[in-house]
């Protein structure tokens, strides 16, 4: 049977996500119950989580989660970081042994931060350098994934119900300001665990529900900027095309959203003139990005988050706020899940992008 | 009134417009193909728009010489000077278009002299026809506009 | 003079008992096939000057009329073909080289037919084109690699000059001269009411057509005919023309006969002169003299217009696009084996250059692993014949597609190939006034807006099945696409799976 990266497989999905505005920390449990109302969104084939500002002690280091398939395949990583960064911690991730759970990899996390002489010679700065790493390890040595290599933050996904999954990786033990989840309903066997979702570079996770049509004229034109989509899932691309929109041509949310859920050329020219320009002007030079088909997506990142459906929202998603908590879910009932009493209730119009920030953030900015 | 045009910038002299107006005007109009084989066959043809061209042979000649060709048939004149001149009151308006009454003409020709354009001619019987935009035929309207090949010959409002 | 030994390739066949003698068979071929004998009392055809271009077919009121290929036989010879032995002849007879026109007609690999579209089903909702948007909207032009923000933080919309096309289709060039004007006419009316560009080939710009300038693509091949200042000025953009693909390496050829006194002005050439285009461009004998071209055509123009590099497909076009690409051209457009043309000698349009499919998906794709393909947009043309060709070339990687063939078809032209002859039946490939009049230009440019429009329709339907609402995210898009009937390297080269993978 091929692995996920050898086929293209579609899936269905659940998402959620909870964000603390003022940084008040939520227990990885919390999402968990968000994605058992929605289970049959899933399909045990994988399940996922990000959590955000989970790592407070080592928040200045990245903070790399790898899957090995055999020792010899850790061994080889383990040189491989070595030569790229300085290791300041290397351990395997607690789990616990649950019989839902099987087939388990090597799963190890890593505390690092590059190597100066390093990258002064290739002339990058550390995200760009760290990210070439995650990319070289992924596509050159086999047997090893980096599945999570933000600061502060990280994913924790395996092939089950995303329940399962959260017990299994212990997220209750966990706390960080913000959480996203993913159950996945693939159509094929993964394989392996690579494939589940939350996707990551660098401190951007992305969980995705939804199939998108455009998929491979997103994939050839993202690779011409050094990614290399190994797994061929939509949630991979879009990450990809996130990073290279938002970190290399530094835009800002809401005008990456209107990139890849651009709005229709008949909408831009009823908005204001100088809206319309930069729309068009968008939608002209980033035309290979505009994403198609359906999608739901939730994009994390230290500081906030943003949640996006496809423009003729053909997913649903829905939001919602309690004091300065915010959450967001495929379903209105996953939210009731992680809080009974919110407000605000509020599906975003397709295309519309929903951005929340902290507030430390939001000052930043 | 809409009447029959002719934009002679179009007209290629095919005369096909003269076959379909003999064939919409005869006894076997309205029968199809063979209709109008079985109409037009080895017959002298009695067309109510007739072609005028510089060259008989218009469409292939010398390209240095620019041949005309144009269709010509009734202008269903304001004050046509034939129905002045029917002697028998053959010819007459009937909602501004000059049509011609086959019992009564006596085939005197004194329309087919006074008509500025040679848009009057006669049938086989020896009486006077005259193009009356098809309305008295099956065709259901101008049978020369529907055949022509290149959209020449249009029935319109001027 | 001796007997000919070329026999006529098509009969005519006459229904005697539906023949009713109207002439217009006779009146309307350029030929002169028909004539009414006086003394039979019937309508005879010479066959030996008939090329099956069916004028007299089509207009025939009784349908009366039949051309099939002439089933007289040459002794059955699968190396020595009855064609190869007519060529044969015909070079015996007149020592020239043999001449032919339009697309190249041997059975040669079509790729388009061996891949086949994608559908959603279940997993993904395929989308309505009568209920939703579906847009086919596309710019041709370079796009910048990274925005630049204005002092006030706000985006520089600023941008070299784009084509807006309101779908990815364009009238490839065909010259007035190798073209009637009426033909012209209907192109660049078309063109404008559908929101296009037509291309003027390397004939010039007639004086009447500088008022659909907007929607025109102005060439300058390697004659130079009718190019100056208020020519380059006057269209959107200005093509220059380095190859065609149905005689790639060779100039052009307009007989004088065609040069008429329109065409004389058009073209800045004495009337009656053979009109002859160089092989190469005299000034471009390397990739840095067209860099050099391509800025003194932008010079010419302050910056306003975008330059179109066409040039025909070879075995190493990836390399030459992607030479293009740096030689800040804003738009490459590719001409494959099986492209038109109004004359070009029968040998080289029948074996030089390669097909299509296969130079857009390599160009496509050198020009990505260089990470340049954002900087050109790419057309490709040579026998795009349908919708379902245009879909296929834009999941290959193509921005647009050039048609040539197809929109003289909508014209009437019915693949005679004839063209050198300059006497089009169908007022297409002629200047004799009286064969250009047939083509009526009101009924030309309709029958063009219409045949746009119907593909657009079938593009949107094609889309919408792909769950695909935007024609951006179907460009190079090959996931869309599977092939059938081809080999792995075919596949390999195309960058498709097999259908069934």
């Amino acid at each position: 049977m091929e692995l996920e990266g050898q086929v293209r497989i579609p899936s269905g999905c659940a998402i959620s996500a909870v964000v603390s505005k003022d940084l008040r920390p939520i227990s990885g449990e919390t999402v968990i119950k968000s994605m058992i109302p929605m289970h049959d969104r899933s399909n045990g084939l994988g399940g996922g989580f990000a959590g955000y500002g989970i790592y407070p002690d080592y928040k200045d280091f990245y903070a790399f989660h790898i899957f090995y398939d055999s020792r010899k395949a850790q061994e080889e990583c383990e040189k491989y970081l070595k030569d790229h960064f300085e290791i300041v911690q290397a351990e395997t991730i607690p789990t616990r042994k649950i019989p839902e759970i099987n087939d388990v990899p090597l799963i190890w996390r890593y505390f690092i931060i590059p190597l100066t002489s390093q990258m002064l010679r290739l002339q990058v700065d550390e995200k760009e350098y760290t990210a070439r790493c995650v990319m070289y390890i992924n596509v050159h040595l086999d047997g090893a994934f980096v599945f999570s290599s933000g600061k502060n933050m990280g994913i924790f996904k395996a092939v089950g119900f995303p329940e399962d999954v959260g017990r299994f990786y212990q997220l209750d033990d966990y706390e960080g300001y913000e959480w996203t989840a993913h159950g996945r309903y693939p159509t094929n066997t993964p394989g392996w665990w690579g494939g589940a979702h939350p996707f990551g570079l660098l401190d951007y996770s992305v969980v995705h529900n939804g199939e998108i049509s455009s998929y491979d004229a997103n994939r050839r034109f993202i690779e011409m900027f050094g990614y290399k989509c190994t797994l061929q899932t939509d949630t991979e691309v879009i990450t990809y095309i996130a990073d290279y929109l938002l970190r290399k041509q530094k835009l800002s949310l809401k005008e990456m959203s209107s990139v890849i859920a651009a709005s229709f050329w008949d909408t831009i020219d009823h908005k204001d003139p100088q809206e319309a320009k930069v729309q068009t002007y968008l939608r002209k030079i980033y035309s290979s990005l505009l994403i198609t088909g359906p999608f739901s997506i939730i994009l994390g990142f230290n500081g906030g988050l943003m949640a996006l459906n496809d423009r003729l929202k053909l997913r649903s998603m829905v939001t919602a706020r309690k004091g300065n908590t915010v959450y967001i879910a495929s379903e209105e009932a996953a939210i009731r899940a992680m809080e009974p009493d919110v407000t605000n209730l509020y599906a975003p119009a397709g295309g519309e992008p929903f951005i929340v920030l902290t507030d430390e953030y939001e000052k930043e900015v | 009134m809409k009447r029959v045009y002719v934009n002679e910038q179009w007209c290629l002299g095919c005369h096909l417009c003269e076959y379909n107006c003999a064939y919409a005007n005869s006894p076997k109009a309205g029968q199809g193909l063979y209709g109008m084989v079985d109409a037009l066959k080895d017959k002298p043809i009695f067309p109510r728009i007739t072609i005028e061209s510089t060259d008989e042979d218009a469409s292939c000649a010398d390209p240095s010489q620019t041949a005309i060709s144009y269709a010509v048939q009734c202008r269903h004149c304001t004050d046509p000077i034939c129905v002045k001149s029917c002697i028998s009151g053959a010819l007459h308006k009937e909602n501004g278009t000059v049509v011609i009454d086959h019992d009564k003409c006596v085939g005197c020709f004194t329309c087919i002299l006074v008509c500025p354009y040679g848009a009057i001619t006669h049938d086989d019987t020896g009486a006077v026809q005259k193009c009356e935009l098809c309305l008295k035929n099956t065709a259901g309207k101008p049978a020369c506009v529907a055949g022509c090949p290149n959209a020449a010959i249009v029935f319109e409002e001027r | 003079m001796p007997i000919s030994l070329v026999t006529p390739e098509f009969e005519v066949l006459r229904d005697q008992t539906r023949c009713i003698k109207c002439r217009v068979c006779e009146r309307q071929c350029a030929n002169k096939v028909h004539h009414l004998d006086p003394d039979l009392g019937v309508m005879v055809s010479d066959e030996a000057s008939c090329v099956d271009c069916q004028r007299c077919v089509t207009l025939c009121p009784t349908h009366a009329l039949k051309i099939r290929v002439n089933e007289n036989q040459f002794r059955p010879n699968a190396n020595w073909s009855q064609q190869t032995i007519k060529e044969i002849y015909k070079q015996a007879e007149t020592g020239g080289m043999l001449l032919s026109s339009m697309g190249n007609p041997n059975p040669l690999p079509n790729y388009w037919d061996h891949l086949l579209i994608n559908a959603s089903q279940v997993t993904n909702p395929s989308i309505d084109p009568l209920r939703e948007p579906m847009e086919t909207k596309v710019f041709l032009g370079k796009k910048p690699r990274s925005i630049k923000r204005l002092p006030d933080g706000s985006i520089d919309t600023s941008l070299t000059p784009q084509l807006e096309l309101s779908m990815p289709l364009m009238f490839s060039a065909m010259s007035y001269g190798a073209i009637s004007y009426n033909a012209h006419e209907s192109l660049a009316r078309a063109a404008t009411e559908l929101g296009i560009y037509y291309n003027t080939g390397e004939g010039g710009l007639h004086e009447d057509f500088y008022k659909y300038g907007p929607n025109t693509i102005v060439q300058v091949a390697s004659g130079r005919f009718g190019v100056h200042e208020a020519y380059l000025n006057a269209g959107a953009a200005i093509e220059i023309k380095m190859g065609q693909g149905a005689k790639p390496g060779i100039g052009g050829h307009l007989p004088g006969a065609k040069i008429t006194e329109a065409v004389s002005r058009t073209r800045m050439i004495p009337k009656g002169t053979d009109a002859i285009s160089p092989a190469p461009h005299h000034d471009i004998y390397s990739i840095e003299d067209l860099r050099q071209l391509v800025y003194s055509l932008k010079e010419a123009t302050n910056y306003t217009k975008p330059v179109i590099v066409k040039v025909a497909a070879v075995h190493n076009i990836a390399a030459i696009a992607s030479g293009i690409a740096r030689s800040g051209a804003d738009i490459i457009a590719i001409d494959g084996i099986r492209g038109g043309t109004g004359a070009a000698p029968t040998r080289i349009r029948d074996n030089v250059g390669i097909p299509i499919e296969l130079a857009l998906a390599s160009v496509d794709q050198r020009l990505r692993d260089e990470g340049v393909r954002n900087d050109v947009s790419l057309v490709v043309g040579g026998s795009i014949r349908s919708a379902a060709d245009v879909v296929k070339a834009v999941a290959l990687g193509a921005d647009a597609c050039y048609i040539g063939t197809a929109a003289l078809v909508a014209l009437g032209c019915h693949l005679c190939r004839s063209c050198q002859t300059g006497k089009c039946n169908w007022g297409i490939a002629t200047q004799q006034p009286e064969l250009v009049k047939r083509l009526n230009t009101d009924i030309g440019t309709q029958h063009l807006v219409n045949l746009m429009t119907a593909w657009q329709h079938e593009i949107k339907e094609m889309m919408g099945g792909m769950g695909i609402n935007s024609i951006e995210a179907l460009r190079g898009n090959r996931l869309m696409l599977r092939g059938v009937g081809l080999s792995e390297k075919e596949l390999e080269i195309l960058g498709v799976s097999y259908a069934g993978e």
